[in-house]
């Protein structure tokens, strides 16, 4: 049986990942993947714990997460085509009309 | 595996239902209605708004759990529910005209500011993780959609693209805290984990600190906190008025409410691990909104960082963590309501369409040429910068009352001089208002009845809880004295 700290390591890693993805890429959709990925990379830790803790909780939660990952794809990809038919772009270095 | 079916007890959840079925109903409605007339749209929704506030009024002094631990309906739940509710009805009266004028009333969006009320409220009454996750993205969804809601316009659109991004980018960091915090303590419930903490003899879990630390961003997130504040402005500045008014009361109130659940309560016994973490937030996150704040010129800038360093001083409540401290955070969040929410609708009524008349220069002179509106805008904006007789000196009082009495003069000191920096451009506004020359032509405002109304309910709401503080103060430490 694979012990849970792997899985809690691979998990830590795809946050990481997806952590960076967000932090240096500038296409809006891949931005938004990145953000996906975290959100799965929790999941994972979440199904790892409640396996090695025999506990349902945490399976249940991450149905919620799907779902609410889910809605957030939907209206930020709405957003995004609203964005694209205004500006014709997805670059977000190119959205700075406002900034300090 | 044995499945016990929890009690179904729909009375406890009424408010949150009203006000769903009303949103639901307020979608089918405007389908019906005529393009340019959707007034019936919205007195629905504040019909609804207003049955949802009597039931809560119903379920007040009897705090019980619900659907099997995951809510629990509360006083200090309830008293949030509250201000939500108070704070979605003055949004909703200040956007009818503004929506007009736009172009673009929907009724979707009455709609959407039901639903994001729903996640809100959702957030002040759950007892469980799970249920607070749900509500606040219930609330973010929502409020990521009514922040792009002009659709044509290109800031409006950047402000929803930010918001976004970086709230689901946040939203991740609070899951993973909260996964952290369901692995170290191997359960979700708020009063699980509790017990579960003041039993462990060993509380250096790197599990739990880590999990605690993600859950920390990922509320300072949705509260604006400095560092985690990098958003606020363009949102605010780009987002329709009448939302951010709304999002600057209402995801306030929702995420402090669950904010002071986790932290002051749940995770109460690392108090020690996190109140110094809190102490730096408040402090940078007063400093740097007021600051920030100096340099701004357009109006709705100002107030977003208005708005960060008033999330600094609810902080140093949150570091007093005292009786005094959560009820004074819980006036405070009252006061700031009503005047934030009335300085914001004087902007909207000055704003023109296609964001006119947002410059604090547009704002010289109109002292004389509206003399009313300019004794409004002074009002409110005395509050937000804490002047006797206002609602926001009564709170800033009591919160860093609370912290001295526990112990943190320092943090109520720096406080202080904090929100002697903010009266500085606070007045400025007023110094323009009614001592400069009128640099344009002022084009005719409008008045329309339903804003007449939200603003008069802001200018009481906060000349009377200034005037007479107590009241409210001890329905403040009612709410928190049955508190889980």
């Amino acid at each position: 049986m694979v012990p849970i700290s792997y899985y809690l390591i691979l998990s830590a890693v795809l946050f990481t990942i997806g952590v960076i993805g967000v932090l240096v890429r500038r296409n809006a959709i891949i931005i938004f993947m990145c953000i996906e990925l975290m959100l799965n990379a929790v999941n994972l830790s979440f199904v790892a714990i409640s396996k090695h803790l025999d506990s349902l909780d945490g399976q249940i939660f991450v149905i919620f997460v799907m779902t609410v990952a889910a809605a957030e794809v939907a209206v930020g990809l709405a957003i995004i085509i609203n964005l694209f038919r205004n500006k014709e772009t997805i670059n977000i270095d190119e959205v700075n009309i406002m900034k300090w | 595996m044995d499945l016990a079916i929890p009690s179904i007890d729909i009375a406890s959840l009424g408010p949150e239902l009203i006000l769903s079925i009303a949103a639901i109903l307020v979608l089918m409605v405007s389908v019906f209605l005529p393009k340019e007339r959707k007034d019936p749209a919205c007195y629905l929704s504040l019909l609804g708004i207003l049955f949802a506030l009597a039931s809560s009024v119903t379920l007040w002094g009897k705090p019980k759990y619900a659907f099997n631990n995951m809510i629990y309906v509360d006083n200090f739940g309830l008293f949030f529910n509250m201000v939500v509710l108070i704070t979605a009805g003055i949004a909703i009266l200040m956007s009818i005209n503004y929506l007009k004028e736009e172009g673009m009333s929907h009724g979707e969006f009455f709609a959407l500011i039901l639903f994001a009320t729903v996640g809100m409220m959702f957030m002040a009454i759950g007892s469980n993780l799970i249920t607070i996750f749900l509500g606040l993205e219930t609330m973010s969804i929502s409020i990521y959609v009514l922040a792009g809601f002009l659709r044509e316009r290109d800031r409006s659109n950047e402000s929803a693209l930010k918001y976004l991004l970086l709230g689901a980018f946040s939203s991740a960091f609070l899951l993973y805290g909260i996964a952290f915090i369901y692995g170290a303590t191997g359960t979700t419930d708020l009063k699980g984990i509790s017990v579960f903490l003041s039993e462990a003899t060993y509380l250096n879990d790197p599990m739990l600190l880590a999990g605690t630390g993600l859950l920390l961003v990922g509320f300072g997130f949705k509260i604006a906190a400095v560092p985690f504040h990098m958003w606020t402005p363009d949102v605010y500045e780009g987002a329709p008025t009448s939302v951010t008014a709304f999002m600057s009361v209402g995801v306030k109130a929702a995420a402090f409410a669950a904010f002071v659940r986790v932290f002051s309560y749940s995770l109460w016994n690392l108090q020690p691990d996190w109140v110094l973490l809190m102490w730096i937030l408040a402090v940078l996150t007063m400093t740097l909104g007021n600051i920030a704040a100096i340099a701004q010129t357009n109006i709705k800038r100002m107030l977003a960082y208005s708005s960060i360093a008033h999330a600094g001083y609810i902080m140093v409540g949150m570091v007093a963590s005292s009786e005094l401290g959560i009820s004074s955070i819980l006036f405070y969040m009252l006061a700031y309501a009503f005047m934030n929410l009335g300085a914001f609708g004087v902007i909207i009524v000055f704003e023109r369409k296609g964001e006119k008349n947002l410059d604090i220069e547009d704002y010289s002179g109109m002292g004389f040429k509206y003399p009313a509106l300019a004794l409004l805008m002074s009002i409110f904006l005395f509050s937000l910068a804490g002047i006797p007789p206002t609602a926001g000196f009564v709170g800033k009082f009591y919160i860093f009352g609370a912290a001295v009495k526990e112990g943190y003069i320092w943090l109520a000191i720096i406080g202080v001089m904090n929100s002697l920096v903010s009266v500085y451009y606070y007045l400025r506004v007023t110094v323009v208002m009614y001592m400069n020359e009128p640099v344009k032509e002022f084009t005719g405002i409008t008045w329309s009845p339903s804003m007449v109304i939200a603003l008069i309910i802001a200018v009481i709401g906060t000349l009377l809880i200034g005037i007479l503080p107590s009241p409210y103060l001890d329905l403040a430490k009612q709410s928190i004295l049955l508190m889980m």
